[in-house]
Parts: structure tokens; C-alpha cells; sequence
């Protein structure tokens, strides 16, 4: 997939001259210039005094833990880091593999726990973080000329990474020796938004994806059904879902049954989430010109194989922008679930400024996790850039 | 072996029914005597029970809580994590806080073990659903005692735990004095609470005309009223005094002297089970009695082994059988005051004037001195 076309030369003006010509090239502009640095200056101002001098960012270091597992039993939380590990070794062959022209992405994963380790983290956990940098290239230097075996071992290691790890967290009985239960009730911070993001995107993908074929389909069952729930989820807001799951829910079920709240919340996102990402790979069904189906046909392909080999193919390499930006979307949306009693990111986040010794600590502590946020949002945005320039998009 | 006795004590009342049935009536008056004794062999099943005294049967329901709680192996208790000094997450990731110790308190009398709970944080909306639907089996959310709350809501409010009461804060260089100073002004408020009802019934009684600047967490009520949006703000007592340590200068704040309502807070249990109803409350006032009698977690086993008094050794369960007619081992009392204090420790440990949410006792003392605490006797 290398681009044989070479880019033109740009010239490259010395910083004065790119001044004068962009900044300042008529009074209009110039004023304009003048006028937003003073914006900065006054907002920028501000915060950085605020940041440096007055916040009182104690409160971080101190509850560090809560942030990122939440309640999670300090025993048990190797489980957490060899999940992690596992994930480094997985992502590193992943991308020795599948986007080995993209240095960028690399060196970006491979950077990350180096990053993260400057976060206050005790010894131990920085090397732990360290580690995983390691892994991560020795994942990328196993899998650099990897056969067919390789990748399909790869490949089915990422799709299994998600029930293995919940599996592993959740713990195999309270009697196991070596992996005692942990309730979910203990699961909080940033892994359980991690979680209720990955499974809920792994989980939705897929159903969402059966639901656009089905409001496709000759068969007007499965047309209405797939109609009816999509509209049905569409018309109610996430946190009404929530809200039924977590209150109502338990009214209907006979006394002793009870579901676990997190999965209760879990079900509620992958819900909401199949419904609108139906609608979007609709999108991107819809945009498929007839032909590609009657030249299908004409090839002597069965409907499935030309749903699965030509159609889907191409319908979802168009929706990946809005794909994309509904899976952020879902990951931001899980905050939700800290209203309904969760303790995700933002939930751990409200119990922390009930702490005695950091009340009133408001804007440090969601300073914290808004960055938190952002940098999994752009991350996920920023790989689907490259992903996006990988295929093609917009320039076939 | 009850049965038997029953079965058998009801095959002698039969028989004697037998001899007078069959013996020879002896005269026409003596019908009546007959009528009576076919009466008595209709009351054989009911006295069958104990041999002592006739019991009413249990209602349907009793005794279930505390058969699932200990099949569990632990309580599940439904708190306020975000609340500070009454319910909150600490750096640690264990539960803290006034009405969180309350819990701990009750595993300790369910279990001898206060460790035997799992808490489960709850909002203010979804409380009463949690406790209906058997989620939890006994609510400690600073949750204000009323009528509804106590019939419509089918839960039974234990006792208060914590006597709270309405108030309202201003600013002191505004030079309000009391509520008729607020006359035309805005009153900060949080929506969803009886704080907001309230102000609004007291108000109207007082006949002040104001505007409520209503938001729905109490973070963004207080934000407001620091960035000088309303001329007042009005939450518990016991809100207003852990909020004014945060503000910029809280020697500029003031409480008014006025209590505009009261706010008695307490654990609550579903209606239908009296026995876990009783062990619920006999905590309570296991909490209190421990504070009256001077036991304290450092000196229980002192006091356990040089007890002298009838009431002190019942209270330890070393004389009489309190805790098994609650259904609950008999030194639930001690196992509560050892593993998790008496009323003032739990009160200081996380109220107290060493604490940064310290809120002075107020009525929280005991009757002794003033306060409204006052367990019943322990016999």
C-alpha cells in the first residue's frame, strides 16, 4: 500500500518572511493576529497561574490508584498489569503487521507507558510501564515477517483478549487459590471505562453491522424488527436506558435474581450504541453503487458472499469517519453510568472531592480525568486518520 | 421433639374428650360443660407451639432478611459516596463516613465480623427503588425521616441516627439578620430534596417573597452562590457547616440563627420484616447504650471482664439471651462496640472536632447531656 506518487517540493520560508506573509499581511490581519494573542494570553494566562501556583494537584498522586482501577484489590492487581502486558505484545505484533509503513502509530503506542510513567507512579509501576514498552517492541520484532500462521494467531489473540480479560478479572469462584473473585463492584476508575468501551464497542460492531443488513433485507420480518429496534433505541436517551436497567429492571425480576450492575449498564450501552451504529453502516451500505451487486451476481457469487466479500468490504470502509466518531462518542457517553451509581472515571472522580482532606478540589480533579478523555479521544481519533489514509479514503 | 409433645399433649386432650364423650351423661344441666371442652380441642393447634406461653404466628416476611443476609454472608448496605464525612471512597479504596460505619456496625452484629458488608453507592433517586426491589438489604443514605417516606415508599425508618435541621447561610457585610432580611432576594437551592420544599413552605409562612436559583448537585448550588449569583443558600446544618471550611474566607459567611426544619436522618429498612427491623434498631441503640455506659472499643474487654451490673452483663450477652431473641449470637452488643465503636467514636471518627467536617453535637448527644440519644433498656 505505498504511495508511488511523490509529493511536491513545498518551499520553506525562514519564520520572519512566514510571519509577514500569513500573520501580518494587511492591517486586517494584523489586528486579527494582535487581538488572538491577546486571547491567549488572558485565557492561557490564567490557567497556567492557576495550574502552577494555586491548584492543589496532591489530590492526584494520592488517590492515583482509584483514578485508574478504582476499588480493584491492591492483591490482584498483577491481573490488571498481565492483561495489559498481553495487550502490549498483541499490539506490537499487530502493528508489525498490519501497519508497518506507519513509524508514527508506532512509536506513539510505544511511547505512551513511557509518557504515562511520568504520572506519579511508584518505582515498581514504572517499571512496569517500562516493561511494557518492551513488549510491545518485542511483539513488533516477533511478528516483522510474520507468515500466515502468525497473523491468524495475532489476530485471534486480539479478538480473544476481551472475554479473557474479563474473565481474569472477574476471577474463576471465591474458593479459586489463584484467581479469587472480584466483584464488579470493586471494578472503577479508568479500567472500568476502558471496559465498558472496548466491550461495548466489540459487542455493538458487530450487531449493528447485522442490523443495517437486516433493515436491507428482502424478508420483511427481519426488515420490521430491525426497524422497530433501531428506532425504538433511537428514540430514547442512553441515560433513560440506564435509568430502566439500573431501577426498573430489578422491580420486575422475581426476589432473588439479581444481575449484575455492570453488566446491567453494559447491556444498556451496547443497546443505545448497536441502534445508531446501524444507522451508520446503513450509510455506508447505501453508498455502494448497484452495480457492484449486479457485477457480484454476475461473477456467480451467493448474496452472502457478496454481502461479505464485496459489499461490506467497501460500505465500511466508507462509514469509517462517522464509525469512528460514534465509538468516541461511546467512550465519553460511558460516563453516564457514574449518574446511575458506577464508580467509571468521572464517578470515582465525584466520590475523591467527598474525601475530607481534598474538599473543594473540584477543578484539579476534573482538570485530571477531562485530560485523561481527551487524550483517549484524540488517540482514537488520530488512528483513525491514519487508518482512513491507509485505505484509501476519499482519494479513490 | 415439640411436635411430639404436641402430639401427644392433643392425643391426651383427645382422649379425656373420648372418656367425657363417652362416659354416661349424667344429667340435662350438664350438657354446657360438653360444648366447653369441644372448644378447648379447637385451641390444641395453636397452643402446640411452645409448651410456655401461646405465641402469634409470624407474619409472613419475618425473619427472611436476615435468612438471605447470612446465606449471603454478608450485608449489603446502600450508602452516599459522594457525601463528605457521612459517605465517601478514601484514598485507600475503602468506604468512610458517619452513616458508612453504621453498616459496618450492623455486620457486626449480623456476623461478629464488621468486614462482612459490601456497599453499594446509591443516588439520591434511585434509593428507595434499590431498598424496594431487595438490592440492599438496609439503606444508611442520610435519608430524612417522613410520613411518606415511612408509608408510600414501603420502607420503615429504624430510628435517626443523626438529628439534622435546615439552615441558611449568607454573606456577613450583606447585614441579614434573619429570613424577612432576605425579602425579594435569591436563595441558592438544590432541586430534588426536601430542602427545597422546605424553603419554600417556610418562606410562604413567613411571608418573604423570593427567587430560587435551583441547580441539581449541590457542587454547582454552592458554585453559584460563591460567585455571588444569590444573596443566600440554604442546605442541612450539617451541609452548610462542612461547605463554609471551602470557601475563600469562611470568617465572611454567616448562619442564621434559624432551623427551618427538621431533619432527622437514619438507616431505613423494607416494610414486612420486623425481626430485621429490630436488629436494625437494637444496633442503633447498641451504639447509643455503649456511649452511656462508657464502654468504648478500647476498654470493652476491661469492662466485658470485670462486669458487675445486671444491665452491663445483659448488654454483653453474659447473662440472659437479648441477642437470641433478635436471632443473632449472643455478645452482638460487644462484637459492635469492639469492632466499631460506641456512638461518640463512630460520631468523632468522622464528624469530630479533629476531622475537617467537624459539626458540633448539637442534639447528636445523649439525653444526659441534653441531647436527644436515648436507648431503651437493654433486658
Amino acid at each position: 500500500m505505498t504511495n508511488t506518487r511523490s509529493r511536491p517540493v513545498e518551499a520553506r520560508p525562514d519564520p520572519l518572511t512566514w510571519l509577514r506573509q500569513n500573520l501580518f499581511n494587511n492591517w486586517w490581519n494584523s489586528l486579527l493576529t494582535v487581538f488572538s494573542l491577546w486571547l491567549v494570553y488572558a485565557l492561557g494566562g490564567g490557567i497556567s497561574v492557576w495550574a502552577f501556583t494555586e491548584a492543589n494537584w496532591r489530590v492526584i498522586p494520592v488517590n492515583l490508584r482509584l483514578f485508574l482501577v478504582g476499588q480493584y484489590p491492591l492483591t490482584e492487581i498483577w491481573r490488571i498489569w498481565f492483561l495489559v502486558a498481553l495487550l502490549a505484545l498483541l499490539t506490537g505484533s499487530a502493528l508489525a503487521i498490519w501497519a508497518a509503513s506507519y513509524r508514527r502509530i508506532a512509536v506513539g503506542f510505544a511511547l505512551t507507558p513511557l509518557l504515562l510513567a511520568l504520572l506519579p507512579f511508584s518505582l515498581a509501576n514504572r517499571l512496569w510501564l517500562a516493561s511494557l514498552t518492551l513488549l510491545g517492541l518485542l511483539g513488533w520484532f516477533m511478528a516483522r515477517n510474520a507468515n500466515l500462521s502468525m497473523r491468524r494467531l495475532v489476530m485471534w489473540g486480539g479478538v480473544l483478549w476481551v472475554p479473557v480479560s474479563v474473565l481474569i478479572m472477574s476471577g474463576l469462584g471465591d474458593e479459586n487459590p489463584f484467581l479469587p473473585s472480584v466483584g464488579t463492584n470493586l471494578w472503577g476508575g479508568l479500567l472500568l471505562t476502558m471496559l465498558l468501551t472496548i466491550v461495548g464497542i466489540a459487542i455493538s460492531f458487530p450487531l449493528g453491522v447485522l442490523l443495517a443488513l437486516g433493515r436491507r433485507s428482502d424478508l420483511p420480518i427481519i426488515r420490521w424488527a430491525s426497524v422497530a429496534y433501531i428506532e425504538l433505541i433511537r428514540g430514547v436517551p442512553l441515560i433513560t436506558l440506564l435509568f430502566m436497567a439500573q431501577l426498573m429492571l430489578p422491580l420486575f425480576l422475581p426476589a432473588n435474581v439479581s444481575i449484575d450492575r455492570v453488566l446491567r449498564a453494559q447491556v444498556g450501552i451496547i443497546l443505545f450504541s448497536a441502534a445508531y451504529l446501524a444507522e451508520n453502516v446503513r450509510g455506508g451500505l447505501q453508498a455502494i453503487p448497484k452495480g457492484q451487486f449486479e457485477a457480484s451476481y454476475a461473477l456467480g457469487l451467493s448474496g452472502v458472499q457478496t454481502t461479505l466479500l464485496i459489499i461490506l468490504p467497501q460500505a465500511l470502509r466508507i462509514a469509517i469517519p462517522v464509525l469512528v466518531g460514534q465509538f468516541i462518542g461511546l467512550l465519553k457517553d460511558t460516563s453516564l453510568v457514574a449518574i446511575v451509581g458506577l464508580f467509571d472515571l468521572l464517578g470515582i472522580a465525584k466520590t475523591v472531592l467527598a474525601q475530607p482532606e481534598f474538599l473543594g478540589l473540584q477543578r484539579e480533579v476534573y482538570a485530571f480525568i477531562s485530560v485523561f478523555y481527551w487524550l483517549l479521544s484524540y488517540g482514537m481519533s488520530y488512528i483513525s486518520q491514519r487508518l482512513e489514509s491507509a485505505l484509501g479514503l476519499g482519494q479513490r | 421433639m415439640r411436635k411430639v409433645v404436641a402430639l401427644l399433649s392433643a392425643l391426651v386432650i383427645a382422649s379425656f374428650l373420648m372418656v367425657a364423650c363417652g362416659a354416661p351423661a349424667p344429667a340435662a344441666g350438664d350438657a354446657k360443660p360438653v360444648i366447653q371442652t369441644v372448644v378447648v380441642t379447637v385451641e390444641v393447634p395453636a397452643a402446640a407451639a411452645p409448651a410456655a406461653a401461646p405465641v402469634i404466628p409470624a407474619p409472613a416476611g419475618f425473619g427472611e432478611t436476615l435468612k438471605t443476609v447470612q446465606a449471603r454472608g454478608k450485608i449489603v448496605c446502600g450508602v452516599n459516596a459522594v457525601v463528605p464525612g457521612f459517605g465517601f471512597v478514601d484514598a485507600s479504596g475503602a468506604y468512610s463516613g458517619f452513616d458508612v460505619d453504621y453498616c459496618r456496625a450492623l455486620a457486626a452484629a449480623v456476623f461478629g465480623d464488621a468486614t462482612k458488608v459490601e456497599f453499594r453507592p446509591l443516588n439520591a433517586s434511585e434509593r428507595f427503588t434499590a431498598l424496594q426491589s431487595g438490592e440492599i438489604d438496609v439503606l444508611s443514605r442520610n435519608t430524612t425521616w417522613s410520613l411518606v417516606r415511612d408509608t408510600e415508599l414501603t420502607g420503615n425508618f429504624v430510628h435517626t441516627t443523626f438529628y439534622d435541621g435546615q439552615g441558611m447561610m449568607v454573606r456577613t457585610d450583606s447585614g441579614i439578620g434573619d429570613l424577612a432580611g432576605l425579602d425579594g432576594g435569591t436563595i441558592c437551592v438544590q432541586t430534588g430534596t426536601t430542602t427545597e420544599l422546605n424553603l419554600a413552605d417556610v418562606m410562604a409562612a413567613e411571608g418573604v417573597a423570593y427567587t430560587p436559583l435551583a441547580f441539581d448537585n449541590a457542587d454547582a448550588v454552592f458554585a453559584a452562590y460563591t460567585e455571588g449569583r444569590c444573596d443566600a443558600v440554604t442546605t442541612d446544618k450539617s451541609g452548610l457547616v462542612s461547605r463554609r471550611t471551602l470557601l475563600a474566607d469562611p470568617a465572611n459567611h454567616v448562619i442564621l440563627d434559624v432551623t427551618m426544619s427538621k431533619e432527622p436522618l437514619g438507616p431505613m429498612v423494607r416494610h414486612g420484616d420486623d425481626q430485621w427491623f429490630d436488629i436494625a434498631q437494637w444496633t442503633v441503640f447498641t451504639l447509643f447504650a455503649g456511649e452511656e455506659y462508657g464502654i468504648t472499643s478500647q476498654n470493652v474487654d476491661d469492662q466485658k471482664a470485670s462486669a458487675t451490673s445486671p444491665e452491663i452483663k445483659r448488654f454483653f450477652g453474659l447473662e440472659g439471651d437479648l441477642g437470641l431473641k433478635l436471632g443473632l449470637s449472643n455478645d452482638f452488643a460487644y462484637n459492635v462496640i469492639k469492632q466499631v465503636g460506641n456512638y461518640e467514636e463512630v460520631y468523632n471518627r468522622s464528624l469530630g472536632p479533629d476531622t475537617p467536617t467537624y459539626i458540633p453535637r448539637g442534639l447528636n448527644q445523649l439525653y444526659t447531656n441534653g441531647g436527644l440519644l436515648y436507648a431503651p433498656p437493654f433486658r
